[in-house]
């Protein structure tokens, strides 16, 4: 595969803090790329470099479209949704709250439907030509709703879905911006084992079918080292290993940062247990 | 009282005696101790009868309200339970209010009890419907908290005024002109303060508008100061002025007898008819890419960013076509008024307003409707209270929000539906 993203020598400075320190990484097309750490460890400072909502202190990150090459860290944010076409969800899940589910799909899909209704006027004028666009549009939030399970709940309030729908509602939202590279914070969270399981399949549905490359940020092992080709580890903002599932999971320097020298109890526990789970399966 | 058991009593009571205290130590200084002019000099002259007064009225009502609250709190659950089918009767008797309420509207001047006085007041809460429309574009659906609006308002109506008398130019050739300025005036302010947030932007925006009200009262030259502008033209029917002659007039045109309620019955019309494509465009805006943006933009900016929606053009679009409405309806004030001038653009028409859109619930088409009734129309009824009339307002507001915190119609329907198993 190709590749998608080069990360180099990303440093991300908050005053005296270093939250990232000189990370370099590559992530392939139709690949699911992990990043995992400890708590605090930079994953979503790198997600928010990614998509511009900070600029790194140093560092290049190059996102590849055939010939073209997009400079992320030069873009504004929402410059690297639209041109470069980086989607993401968030960890504090974001949606638009009183808004249907479908208006929060439609809402994806803003800049291709503006442009069809003529920057407002067209549609003002209820030219057909906008109706056909919003017909299309709303096909598209069709197919991901069934894609994520919420065809039922289309017309209800983002604000009352459960927790796990809502997790799903912001995949498809994000895919609805028909994007290059989707970057996923910890979309298991809060999800139970049955959910997490619909969700492993929902990301190599997107891998597979949709053929983008993705970047995943998760806490649940049982998430990332059953679907990721390629693993990440950050730790106090470093890179401390990086592989496939295999290797990540029998590096000691992995095993120290997640389980600490002394076995200490800094570790969320169910973190704990499933590496180990997943470690003595391995 | 069987629902209270003895041990609510206490701080119940508790609660009570303390609201009381307050009142006591805040009307001492303030109420308890006037000051009169005597012979030598101020001297302070206790009323402490009034002050034992509020403090048993303030103490007495808490205690009231506290067992209503009470009661509520006991009898919640079967509130619940009646709210959705309540809800959904009112969905349904709003589906006839809305073409029952233009029909109305429209035969309103043709009503035995539409006497000049009724017209009148019709006339200003039709004004303040459309500005409540217009500020509920930024307000309601974009989520930006703008207490100038009168500002836009105030470039309408001297757009119009001014346009008039130097170019002499008609009406319906100013009136689209104002909006085009009202417009340019918006993005102008929206380009530098649209970045700032929340409570930011409503001190620049409040700002602004004692900005243009102090520019309208210094340049004399321009804008005739503290003196306004007098003899702005009156509105034509197609050419037909409103006046008693028998050339070219109105009534003489159609075979009528002069009435100056004509010109009174052409105005209504005319605000009414720009009233109503307020909302007609602000319906179908909502549907639009541009309108959800707005939505978006106010219920989460940092979403809106990641989903690559300019958040400054977006707000920008919002701001000028509220602005826009904002300019038409002052342009309808000055050829009504025939005189305008910067004591009728302060700051308390941004807030009255403001408190329109806010108490009809933010967002909501009908329930701007709804308040400009109730807070302008019901403060024409209070006229006679005089300088109570203000109480009167006032004691309204915080009743609404103190029952409706959220607005008098909160429910906002989902700008598109599609069909899905399980649901109608
Ligand atoms: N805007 C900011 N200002 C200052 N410090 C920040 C900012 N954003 C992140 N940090 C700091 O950077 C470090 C990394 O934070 P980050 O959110 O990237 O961690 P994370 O790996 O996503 O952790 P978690 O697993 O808890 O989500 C933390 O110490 C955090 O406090
Ligand atoms: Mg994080």
């Amino acid at each position: 595969m190709s590749t998608l993203l080069a990360v180099n020598h990303l440093t991300m400075r908050f005053g005296g803090l270093t939250a990232i320190d000189d990370v370099s990484f590559a992530a392939k097309n139709e690949e699911i790329t992990a990043i995992i750490g400890p708590n605090g460890a930079g994953k979503t400072t790198v997600f928010n470099c990614l998509t511009g909502f900070y600029k790194p202190t140093v560092g290049e990150l190059l996102l590849h479209e055939g010939a073209l090459t997009h400079r992320l860290e030069r873009l504004e944010d929402f410059v690297v949704a639209q041109k470069a076409r980086v989607a993401r969800t968030f960890q504090n899940i974001r949606l638009f709250p009183a808004m249907s589910v479908l208006e929060n799909l439609l809402v994806a899909q803003h800049n291709k439907l503006m442009l069809a209704s003529g920057w407002t006027i067209k549609g003002l004028l209820g030219l057909h030509s906008y109706k056909k666009e919003e017909t299309q549009a709303i096909e598209l939030a069709k197919y991901w709703l069934d894609k994520t399970n919420l065809t039922k709940r289309a017309n209800d309030n983002a604000s009352d879905l459960p927790y796990g729908d809502q997790r799903r509602l912001e995949i498809a939202r994000a895919m609805c911006t028909d994007p290059r590279m989707l970057c996923l914070d910890e979309p298991a969270a809060g999800m139970n084992p049955k959910e997490s399981a619909e969700l492993n399949s929902l990301l190599q549905f997107i891998q597979n079918e949709h053929k983008i490359g993705v970047l995943l940020i998760e806490h649940d092992m049982s998430v990332v080292m059953e679907i990721s080709d390629h693993i990440i580890v950050l730790d106090y903002g470093r890179k401390i290993a990086e592989g496939s599932p295999e290797q990540v999971r029998n590096d000691p320097a992995v095993i120290r940062a997640y389980l600490g020298e002394d076995e200490d109890e800094e570790l969320p526990p169910e973190v704990a247990a499933d590496l180990q789970r997943e470690t003595s399966h391995g | 009282m069987s629902v209270l058991n003895s041990e609510k009593l206490p701080p119940i009571l508790k609660d009570s005696v303390i609201t009381g205290l307050i009142t006591l130590v805040l009307a001492v200084p303030i109420v308890g101790l006037p000051t009169i002019n005597a012979t030598e000099g101020l001297q302070i002259e206790p009323r402490w009868s009034v002050v034992i007064w509020m403090v048993s009225a303030v103490f007495l009502g808490r205690l009231v309200l506290n067992f209503w609250w009470h009661r509520e709190q006991t009898s919640s659950s079967s509130t619940i339970l009646l709210n959705t089918p309540f809800l959904q009767s009112l969905q349904q008797l709003l589906k006839f209010i809305i073409p029952i309420g233009v029909l109305f509207a429209l035969i309103l001047p043709t009503m035995p009890f539409a006497s000049r006085y009724v017209m009148d007041v019709a006339i200003l809460v039709i004004t303040y419907i459309m500005l409540g429309w217009g500020l509920n574009i930024v307000v309601g659906l974009a989520g930006l908290l703008d207490l100038g609006y009168v500002a836009f308002y105030a470039i309408g109506a001297y757009s119009y005024a001014l346009l008039a008398n130097y170019f002499d130019w008609s009406f319906w050739i100013c009136l689209p002109l104002a909006g085009v300025f009202a417009a340019i005036s918006g993005i102008l302010l929206g380009f530098p303060v649209l970045r700032l947030r929340g409570d930011y932007l409503a001190i620049v925006t409040l700002g602004f508008g004692e900005i243009i009200r102090v520019i309208l009262l210094n340049w004399y030259e321009f804008t005739g100061g503290p003196d306004g502008i007098s003899g702005i033209p009156r509105p034509s029917f197609f050419g037909l002025e409103f006046k008693r002659s028998s050339e070219g007039t109105f009534s003489s045109f159609f075979g009528l007898d002069y009435s100056s309620m004509h010109r009174i019955i052409f105005l209504y019309y005319l605000i009414l008819a720009l009233a109503l494509l307020t909302n007609f465009i602000t319906l179908r805006l909502r549907k639009l890419p541009v309108g959800r943006a707005w939505e978006a933009l106010r219920e989460d900016e940092i979403a809106c960013r990641s989903l690559g929606i300019n958040p400054t053009n977006t707000k920008l679009t919002a701001f000028a076509i509220g602005a826009t409405f904002g300019g038409l309806a002052g342009s309808f004030f000055a050829t009504r008024q025939g005189f305008i001038s910067p004591e009728s653009f302060t700051f308390i028409e941004s807030a009255v307003i403001l408190a329109i859109v806010v108490l009809g619930g933010m967002g909501s088409q009908i329930g701007v409707v709804l308040a400009s009734v109730v807070l302008i129309g019901g403060t024409e009824l209070f006229r006679e209270l005089e300088e109570y009339r203000m109480l009167a307002f006032g004691a309204l507001m915080v009743g609404i929000m103190v029952w409706k915190p959220r607005g008098l119609l909160a429910h906002r329907e989902p700008t598109i539906r599609i069909k899905t198993e399980g649901s109608s």
